[in-house]
């Protein structure tokens, strides 16, 4: 009962944090530069006074503040994110037909990043001092310097260019109409890259998280307890660290979640990945404000959602949290 | 302090790093007097290919050296004044939050975890493409999208200091609040905040680099961000154009991210060892 009480007034704060984002959103849109009737008549190529007045009348652009405030708010409540009038569509229908590719792309970045980080950093940890620990905490520290958008330039030349093992853009070959496996094989050769690229810079952040979580949770007395219990080293690390360690990782991996879905603007751009990121980078060009605004929204509904889930996860997983809050 | 620091091999390099960015970015105007802009040699001039261009030319035949030199004077500058816009926003507020605690620690609080939900680098994209590209614009934007956590630290470290034993001296020695928080408890606050705020310009050269990349930067200013972004369509010609500016952004990244944990390492000496082992 406790945690049903937990969960629901966590998802009621949620909802008022995405509320406080539409609001935000509405005022960013007021702030943009050109008056939205006067564009709109522009777009539509005559921009007399009386057109002007009519699209004024037509988007309520005429009424109070307060009133248009609301109207746009409780459209957001109703998945209307306004008209893209470069595309010529509504933008929430370019950003559903957008979303799937940057919901695989930035997953399997997630999951890569999480999985590699967690497995460099424990075996890090384990080689305290020597020269294989140094050189992955050094790579990580490089890694953790390098730009995004530029690594995946980088592997574009070497991986593509250079060597032809992978492909440089694109989320599948066009023309080819695969089907079936083909299809899915040929999704993921294109996926390879992208995602590496956008999991790396986690990869490194988690690695150094989870060796400096390992080796303060090594210091407890339970790791003794268990060494005079006569375990092995790796039955240690793996059963009785880890398990503690890996709490601060993960918690972390969720808040980072925002991180990952901004890295995702910078990577689909890179490899013309057909997703809200190279989205949003295509409206930036055309100053198409609507669907600028809309991608961010969306974005932060991702993160608000998938910051959800960890809580949730995490009460279920591990009761103590539930005690705290 | 300076001791524990110089002996750390790995933030001196760090330290020779960035004098080196700095000095090439003060020295820029003189070195190259024609400014980043100016074409000088054919387009497309290969690196090492003549001496007075060590690092070729770009598409139009500009200098990449001299972008490179005029680009290490926007990422500092951007790195340095966005990081102290931030903490003009982040320490007070924390120390507000810590010191007073209550309502105004719950107001404080809340609206740092709304900036901290929303996506950061999504809402500097959104900022600087509605106020327009230019470096005011973008120094604000970053400062806005990396305050909260100056703010949350601030407020833990205000939060412990303000009940030890010297806070309650000067209240008995009749100080008022205000006067306390400022004069005795921030300057107790400063180190983790020297650490923090290190790191913060690393992080801030790294989004400024992005914004540009992205084609949101200033354009009256050379930017590394920017000439890879320019470059990306001709990369399978002219990889040297993407390749530079990412070396010089990675080594000013890890020469402050190097100097932060050397910092971090000296003033904190027993939370360091933890990690160390």
């Amino acid at each position: 009962m406790d945690i049903l009480i937990a969960i629901l007034s966590r998802v009621a704060k949620a909802a008022v944090t995405l509320l406080a984002i539409a609001v935000l959103n509405f005022f960013l849109l007021h702030a943009a530069p050109g008056d939205p009737a006067v564009v709109l008549a522009g777009e539509a190529g005559a921009a007399d006074e009386q057109m002007i007045a009519q699209l004024r009348e037509r988007f309520g652009l005429d009424q109070p503040f307060y009133l248009q405030l609301g109207k746009y708010v409780w459209g957001i409540v109703q998945f209307d994110l306004g008209y893209s009038f470069r595309q010529g569509m509504p933008v929430s229908q370019l950003i559903a037909e957008r979303l799937p590719a940057t919901l695989l792309l930035t997953m399997t970045a997630f999951f890569i990043s999480l999985g590699l980080g967690i497995w460099l950093g424990v075996a890090a940890s384990a080689r305290v001092g020597k020269a294989s620990d140094s050189l992955l905490t050094t790579l990580a520290l490089l890694f953790y310097a390098t730009p995004l958008y530029w690594a995946a330039l980088m592997a574009v030349l070497v991986f593509s260019v250079w060597l032809g093992w992978l492909p440089a853009f694109g989320f599948e070959t066009v023309g080819a109409d695969y089907t079936g496996m083909a299809r899915i094989l040929d999704i993921g050769r294109h996926l390879v890259l992208p995602a590496m690229t956008l999991g790396l810079f986690f990869m490194a952040v988690y690695m150094r998280m989870t060796r400096a979580s390992m080796l303060e949770v090594s210091q407890l007395d339970f790791v003794k307890t268990a060494k005079a219990k006569g375990l092995g080293g790796a039955a240690i690390r793996r059963r009785h660290i880890l398990r503690n360690a890996i709490l601060p990782v993960v918690t972390l991996a969720g808040l980072q979640a925002g991180q990952l879905v901004g890295g995702a603007v910078l990577t689909e751009t890179v490899f013309a990945w057909p997703g809200i990121g190279r989205l949003m980078f295509e409206s930036l060009a055309a100053r198409d404000y609507n669907t600028i605004l809309g991608v961010f929204i969306v974005s932060a509904a991702m993160v608000i959602l998938f910051n959800v889930i960890t809580d949730i996860v995490y009460r279920i997983v591990d009761p103590r949290i539930g005690a705290r809050a | 302090m300076w001791k524990r620091f110089s002996s750390n091999i790995g933030a001196m390099v760090g330290v020779v790093l960035l004098l080196a960015v700095i000095v090439i970015a003060v020295i820029a105007p003189m070195l190259y007097p024609g400014g980043p802009w100016q074409m000088v040699q054919r387009p497309f001039l290969p690196p090492f290919a003549q001496d007075a261009y060590p690092f070729g030319t770009d598409t139009l035949g500009r200098n990449v050296a001299a972008q490179l030199a005029y680009g290490a004077q926007v990422s500092l500058l951007v790195g340095l004044v966005s990081t102290l816009v931030a903490l003009l926003i982040g320490v007070p507020l924390g120390a507000l939050a810590g010191f007073y605690g209550g309502m105004v620690d719950e107001g404080a609080m809340r609206f740092t975890e709304f900036f901290q939900t929303i996506p950061n680098f999504a809402l500097a994209i959104v900022l600087v493409a509605i106020f327009q590209p230019n470096l005011t614009s973008i120094i604000l934007a970053i400062a806005i999208v990396s305050w909260p956590p100056v703010a949350r630290l601030v407020r833990a470290e205000v939060m412990s200091v303000r009940k030890r034993e010297f806070v309650d001296a000067a209240t008995l020695a009749g100080l008022s609040k205000p006067r306390i928080l400022v004069t005795q408890v921030l300057p107790n606050t400063v180190s983790p905040i020297i650490v923090m705020a290190s790191l913060m310009v690393a992080t801030a050269i790294l989004l400024e680099s992005s914004l540009s990349f992205l084609g949101l930067g200033d354009p009256n200013a050379m930017s590394w961000g920017y000439m890879i972004g320019a470059a990306r369509t001709v990369i399978r010609s002219a990889w040297w154009l993407s390749f530079f500016p990412g070396v010089a952004i990675i080594i000013t990244v890890l020469a402050l991210n190097l100097i932060g944990e050397g910092l971090n390492d000296a003033l904190n000496p027993h939370l360091s060892r933890k990690g160390r082992a």
